[in-house]
């Protein structure tokens, strides 16, 4: 994860105290979209030390909110808001939609659902500065009820040479929608193709 | 405490948050059972027949029948962190949490949301973990 909060507390106090710790944080967190526009090639390809900082390499923005962390890292992992176009979130976190969430029940009060549906919306895909982040807001994201990342033009693209045995057959993996399952760098928002281990399978070389 | 609280579930009570009190009768101002652990204990392997061949459901089926070990979500394979506050003292410690969860997961279980009652038997069942 690119943030590690108080698991079973959403209190005031220590939502306001993980958002300090997040600003004092700063570049480490990755919130370049902001500044530093001209290290965006360099993210494209693995790790890199700028100054005095361990640039992460990220190709989307980690998340960077505590309550989005929680909420949505609970079912599974907490999906960058650069992985899909802010439409696509909007669709997402309508009330009747989270009630009937890919067939599980996300529901939230409402304040909640709007705070993290504001957060999602104004750092979809389409905002961000990162060529990864970008392409996944281009084209459609899926003809079924809900928008999916792994329904975008791009996703189907990068990943259409894996064997479902890979995938679906593997008991470690189960969908596609499990990043962090192949992904080693999935939580920190990195994934470029030198940090996947297909578990059961390891590395992919192609 | 016990007596200025009637309706507090029993699970919530001996968790001894006193401003929790307060949150937990606003969001579950029905709830006015004691709680029934060994009732609770049945609930909590019941299963829920579903329709077109999807298995039938059950609490186990995402944090397993032994309260002390991870569970797993069913769908995602997410691991669950153990429910037992013996071996997790968290659970059951924040009462919005604890509301937004039974919520969410008696709808997908039974397929409808649990009464009070049913509510406080989990509660009082899982405090014994
Ligand atoms: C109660 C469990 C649960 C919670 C909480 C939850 N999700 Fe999900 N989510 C799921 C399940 C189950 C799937 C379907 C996974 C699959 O098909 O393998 C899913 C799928 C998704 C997908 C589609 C992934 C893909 O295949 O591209 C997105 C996007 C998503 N969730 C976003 C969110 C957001 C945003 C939140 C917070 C508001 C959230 N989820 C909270 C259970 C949950
Ligand atoms: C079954 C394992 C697996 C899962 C699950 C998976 N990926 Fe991938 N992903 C890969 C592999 C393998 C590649 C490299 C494909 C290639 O280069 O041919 C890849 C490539 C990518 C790339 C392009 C990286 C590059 O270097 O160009 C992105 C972006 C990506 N995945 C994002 C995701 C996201 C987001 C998810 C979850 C919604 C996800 N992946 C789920 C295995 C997986
Ligand atoms: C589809 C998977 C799934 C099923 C089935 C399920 N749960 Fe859960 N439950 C979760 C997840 C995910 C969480 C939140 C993650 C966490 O707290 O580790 C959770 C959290 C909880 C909590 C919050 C505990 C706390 O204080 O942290 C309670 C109570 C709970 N579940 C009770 C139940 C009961 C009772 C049933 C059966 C009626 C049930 N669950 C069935 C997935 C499930």
């Amino acid at each position: 994860m690119g943030i590690h909060t108080q698991p079973a507390r959403l209190l005031p106090g220590s939502l306001i105290a993980a958002l300090l710790a997040l600003g004092a944080a700063g570049p480490a967190l990755g919130d370049d979209d902001d500044h530093n526009d001209e290290y965006d090639d360099y993210h494209e390809h693995g790790e890199r030390h700028v100054g005095r900082w361990v640039e992460p390499g990220e190709d989307v923005r980690p998340v960077s909110n505590a309550a989005y962390a929680e909420e949505c890292g609970a079912c599974h992992m907490a999906y960058q808001p650069g992985l899909l176009p802010g439409a696509a979130w909007q669709r997402i976190m309508a009330p009747d939609a989270l009630m009937d969430h890919y067939g599980d029940d996300a529901s939230l009060s409402d304040d909640v659902r709007r705070e993290l549906a504001g957060y999602l919306t104004t750092h979809g895909a389409e905002l961000s500065r990162k060529s990864r982040a970008r392409a996944f807001g281009v084209g459609d994201s899926g003809s079924g009820t809900l928008p999916r990342i792994t329904a975008t033009r791009y996703f189907r693209n990068e990943h259409h040479e894996i064997p479902s045995r890979m995938v679906e057959g593997n008991p470690d993996v189960g969908s596609f929608s499990n990043c962090n399952a192949c992904h080693q760098g999935a939580g920190d928002g990195v994934y470029n193709e030198h940090r996947v281990r297909i578990p059961g399978y390891g590395r992919w070389d192609d | 405490m016990n007596h200025t609280h009637p309706d507090v579930p029993i699970g919530l009570r001996s968790a001894g948050l006193h401003c929790a009190c307060l949150l937990m009768a606003a969001a579950w101002s029905t709830a006015v059972h004691a709680g029934d652990p060994a009732a609770g204990a049945r609930a909590w392997v019941r299963e829920y027949p579903q329709p077109g061949g999807v298995p039938a459901r059950s609490c186990v089926t995402c944090h397993t029948a032994d309260l002390a070990q991870p569970g797993r979500h069913a769908k995602t394979g997410k691991s669950i962190e153990p429910m037992a506050p013996s071996v997790n003292p968290e659970r059951l410690t924040d009462p919005a949490k604890v509301a937004k969860w039974l919520g969410r997961n008696c709808r997908w279980t039974l397929g409808r949301a649990c009464t009070a009652a049913e509510k406080a038997d989990f509660l009082a069942y899982i405090e014994t973990q």
